[in-house]
């Protein structure tokens, strides 16, 4: 192994010395056995069924995101619908290039690189997600199908975040069994929140101040 | 049944009306009541400052003492809390692997009083009497180390003429903590002035619990307030027959 | 950094860096802090909020012991490999085009990360909040040589425009409240708006606003990690303003600097510390952004990645059986928001970036017990921190192993102290039943004390620590054993 803060052969190098002190440490210590793992795997309900998508609404709601449904041909009038009723002209919003569908409108910028400052100056962002966790209102992005650059979701101030019904698994262990760890993820619960003045909650800060979700339901 | 009473140093020097009390409730619910000679510290103030190696002998003779028990009852939820979950643990640390098995054999045949009267006698109306206001502290090592619950709540709301008030932030520390109240005085103080505060607020006449040490705290701190509050422990409470008013 | 082979290897953190340790004993630093009543207002305030939460969100959570259960042994079976887990966490990471670093301590740390901005060309980084940068002065350090750090989390942003000092793991700045950080944003920020008012919205508004070009122009950022996934490389952060994704997402450049504790050996792991965290440490059902990643993903987020592995005291720790599960620590803070003596005294009390139960625990073990003696004493052992820790570590039941480690060693050291010599003496009357006997007939002594209220309200050092506060009773007339003894005729 290469470490690459050290040049000298005849050395010790910081690696060895650690993982050293490590073998030291833990010496003949008896093995603490295997991990009990007696925690529920699953909610018990099957991803998209009415009492998850009630459920994960009410999480949302609980966070001050707002909340949306429609069927999957409604998506872009509910999508319409959440622009118009935020900004009296035409919004200005990125997409991802593979985006399922014409959500945002054929004046929508198609993300192709652009850079932190251009994306400073649009209204928001509208994209697809990867999984969606019902207990803990969560919607996780991979940057899989209709996702986009971690970038895009970031910067704009307004995220719109369409969730497939069948997206949304009950727990959090669900979830995570669904996801690969070599993607970059971001789990995102409501919009961007801080408890450091005086631990009382606060919606908005730096991520998007503001968080609507179009939950596709079937008709 | 016979019942072997570990009176405790605290009880036995300080607060010898505790002890008596115990034996009172223990005698008239028709049980026999020994005090094996020879007891004295359970070591839980060497253990808790770091000075486990002078515990030591104390284990060995809390634990030779008591061996030939069946059941052994303290009123303290403390003492029993180092008898049951540090004794081996000392005797362990010091190479003693005969003490660590004959001390938790002790332990886990020694009783805080609550955990007695209620899980092994069964009894949750001990037939007393005692018409006045009174507000409960569980301490901590008999709520978080013993886990003893409600217990003591049951056997007080079965006392005749017993006006039981809440305590409001009722699991926060007394501030107690041993040798704490002394090496960390100021800090103790602030936790006693608060538990104060809460007691005072419950305009209860007195307040109990089930260790003389944490009351010796808070009476400590209600006696120099001059507040009028008095601090009774459990076993007072439940060996009156003081009858109503 | 290189040492020949054969040298003797402690591995405590070095004394002159970092912020492991205070300048003077628990007792003598919380007197001062018990002094400032609007302290203990603030602290009072934000930690009796807090509790409310996570009692609330964990008591919705049908299987909350299962998973502390499963945390705990995640991490014990972790330790037990930890050379093995860390092996693979660097091939994995190595993998996918990040750099791993190791630090025997503070002092190597700092120059790894020192070296690595000077070679990126940029004087400035953009930091997320880490306690692993905070414990070994990671900013001191830039600022030594000429790199200026800026914090993004906003308690930090105001421990650092306050030139203070953090005094809660989650929440640095709990020690201020909403009025006085609007006298720091007011002072320090040059773009403040004047008519700043002190509500948290508008607060957090201005925070927004002053470091939003930062974030846009950031070449470099620096991190800690909450996770670091041995079998695939992943690392994490739990956060929850975006100032996380802002620096794990904009700059060319990442640097993490994370401790060998946090990694874990499985991805499913995660799902049981997902549950945890959040609901432990702010009360949430989950914390607004949480971020992974694995090496470097070509075309979205830092095109170079280094990790700088952080020992600085961890393995001494984990040489321990009794003290390493203090490294099972997930940095919650439930602890901290329960514990009667932090809620009083707050986090500066305690000399190190770590306060609180967890902090009384880790800061000693980590410097060695020395140089952070008076912490193991901070507590009154009443165990509200072992019931609400999410990894189950029994802090009360190690709080008393270190205090014995301490003890010991100043046995050893040959010189017996008062109180060394009073626990020797009580021990050696107790043990023996008519030593025990005169001593108390000798209690009685005090009798003649308090004769007035019946009630002891003055004594001679060291007992004046009890008396400055509280009366004693006066001794009474015939001790349990006598009366025992008179009534029933047997000698007890």
């Amino acid at each position: 192994m290469v470490d690459p803060d050290q040049g000298e052969p005849a050395v010790t190098s910081s690696r060895d010395v650690v993982l050293g002190r490590i073998r030291a440490a833990v010496g003949t210590a008896p093995d603490p056995g295997p991990v009990r793992r007696d925690y529920r795997q699953g909610s018990g309900a099957l991803p998209g069924s009415p009492e998850l998508l009630d459920l994960f609404e009410d999480r949302l709601v609980d966070y001050k995101a707002s909340v949306r449904r429609c069927a999957a041909d409604e998506v872009t009038g509910a999508v319409a619908t959440i622009l118009a009723g935020r900004f009296d002209r035409p919004a200005r919003v990125v997409v991802p290039a593979d985006l399922p569908g014409p959500w945002a409108g054929p004046a929508a910028v198609v993300d192709d690189g652009l850079t932190p400052a251009h994306l400073d100056a649009l209204d928001g962002v509208v994209t697809a997600c990867a999984v969606a966790i019902a207990e803990t209102g969560t919607i996780v992005l991979d940057g899989g199908a209709g996702q986009g650059r971690r970038v895009i979701t970031l910067v704009p101030d307004l995220h719109v975040c369409v969730v497939r019904a069948d997206q949304i698994v009950g727990s959090v262990p669900e979830c995570v069994r669904r996801l690969d760890p070599e993607r970059p993820l971001t789990f995102i619960s409501g919009p961007s929140a801080t408890s450091d003045i005086e631990l009382s909650r606060v919606e908005g800060v730096h991520g998007p101040r503001t968080l609507e979700v179009v939950l596709v339901v079937p008709r | 049944m016979r019942v072997a009473l570990f009176v405790t140093c605290l009880v036995d020097t300080l607060f010898p009306q505790v002890g008596r009390a115990t034996v009172s409730l223990l005698e008239r619910l028709g049980h026999e009541v020994v005090v094996p000679s020879g007891q004295s510290c359970c070591g839980q103030p060497q253990i808790n400052t770091g000075y486990q190696r002078e515990a030591l002998p104390l284990i060995r003779r809390h634990t030779d003492v008591f061996s030939a028990y069946d059941a052994v009852v303290a009123p303290s939820g403390s003492c029993v809390g180092s008898i049951r979950h540090q004794h081996a643990m000392v005797a362990r640390r010091a190479g003693d692997d005969g003490l660590a098995t004959a001390a938790h054999d002790v332990g886990t045949r020694t009783y805080e009083l609550s955990e007695f009267l209620v899980d092994v006698l069964g009894v949750e109306d001990v037939g007393a009497s005692f018409p006045h206001r009174v507000t409960y502290h569980p301490t901590c090592h008999s709520l978080r180390m013993l886990r003893v619950g409600d217990k003591p709540l049951r056997l007080l709301r079965n006392v005749r003429g017993l006006d039981l008030v809440e305590l409001p932030a009722a699991d926060q520390c007394c501030g107690f903590g041993g040798t704490f109240a002394v090496k960390n005085a100021d800090t103790s103080t602030a936790m006693l002035a608060d538990k104060m505060q809460h007691v005072l607020d419950t305009e209860a006449e007195v307040c109990t619990a089930g260790d003389s040490s944490c009351l010796m705290q808070i009476g400590g701190g209600l006696s120099r307030l001059r507040a009028g509050t008095r601090t009774l422990h459990l076993a007072e409470i439940l060996a009156s027959t003081e009858p109503a008013a | 950094m290189s040492t020949f082979l054969g040298m003797p290897d402690v591995g405590h953190a070095p004394r002159g860096v970092g912020h492991l340790r205070g300048e003077e004993p628990f007792p003598a630093a919380a007197r001062k802090a018990l002094a400032n009543a609007q302290l203990r207002r603030n602290i009072g305030h934000a930690t009796s909020t807090i509790r409310a939460k996570r009692a609330a969100v964990v008591g919705e959570v049908p299987d909350w012991e299962e998973l502390r259960t499963a945390g705990r042994d995640i991490k014990n079976a972790t330790m037990h490999r930890l050379d093995s887990y860390l092996e693979q966490l660097e091939a994995n990471i190595q993998a996918r085009g990040g750099v791993v670093h190791w630090a025997r301590d503070a002092i190597e740390a700092n120059e790894i990360v020192t070296r690595l901005v000077k070679a990126t060309g940029s004087d400035e980084v953009v930091k997320v909040k880490s306690m692993a940068t905070q414990e070994i002065g990671l900013n001191e350090a830039l600022e030594a040589a000429g790199i200026t750090p800026y914090e993004t989390d906003l308690a930090e942003l105001i421990v650092q425009l306050g030139h203070d000092l953090p005094s809660h793991i989650l929440v640095p700045a709990i020690h201020r409240n909403r009025a006085e950080i609007r006298e720091i944003f007011l002072r320090e920020m040059p773009d403040a708006d004047p008519g700043l008012t002190d509500e948290p919205q508008v607060l957090a508004m201005a925070a927004r606003k002053h470091l939003r070009e930062k974030f846009l122009t950031a070449r470099v950022a620096i991190s800690g990690a909450n996770f670091a996934v041995a079998e695939t490389g992943t690392l994490s952060v739990v956060e929850s303003e975006g100032n996380g994704r802002m620096c794990l997402t904009l700059p060319q450049t990442l640097i993490t600097v994370m401790g060998i504790e946090k990694v874990v050996p499985a991805w499913t792991d995660l799902e049981v510390f997902l549950q945890l965290l959040p609901r432990s440490s702010t009360g949430e059902r989950m914390n607004p952004y949480t971020s992974m990643w694995t090496g470097v993903t070509p075309g979205d987020g830092p095109q170079e990645f280094h990790l700088v592995l952080l020992d600085n005291g961890r393995t001494a720790t984990l040489a321990d059986p009794d003290g390493r599960e203090a490294l099972n620590c997930i940095r919650c803070s439930a602890c901290l928001n329960v514990c009667p003596v932090y809620e009083r005294t707050g986090g500066h009390a305690y000399g190190s970036v770590y306060p609180g139960p967890i902090g009384a625990v880790l800061s000693p073990q980590l410097t060695g017990i020395e140089d952070n003696a008076s912490l193991p004493y901070a507590s009154s052992l009443c165990g509200a921190c072992y019931d609400v820790c999410p990894v189950k570590i029994d802090i009360p039941t190690m709080l008393v192993h270190l205090r014995a480690e301490h003890v010991d060693a100043r046995r050893a050291e040959g010189r017996p102290s008062p109180e060394a010599l009073v626990m020797r003496a009580a021990a050696w009357t107790m043990s023996n039943p008519r030593r025990w006997a005169l001593a108390q007939r000798l209690t009685r002594l005090g009798r003649l004390l308090g004769r007035r209220r019946d009630r002891i309200s003055q004594l001679p050092p060291p007992l004046s620590s009890w008396t400055a506060s509280r009366d004693l009773p006066r001794p009474p007339e015939e001790t349990f054993s006598e009366w025992w003894t008179r009534t029933r005729g047997s000698q007890p």
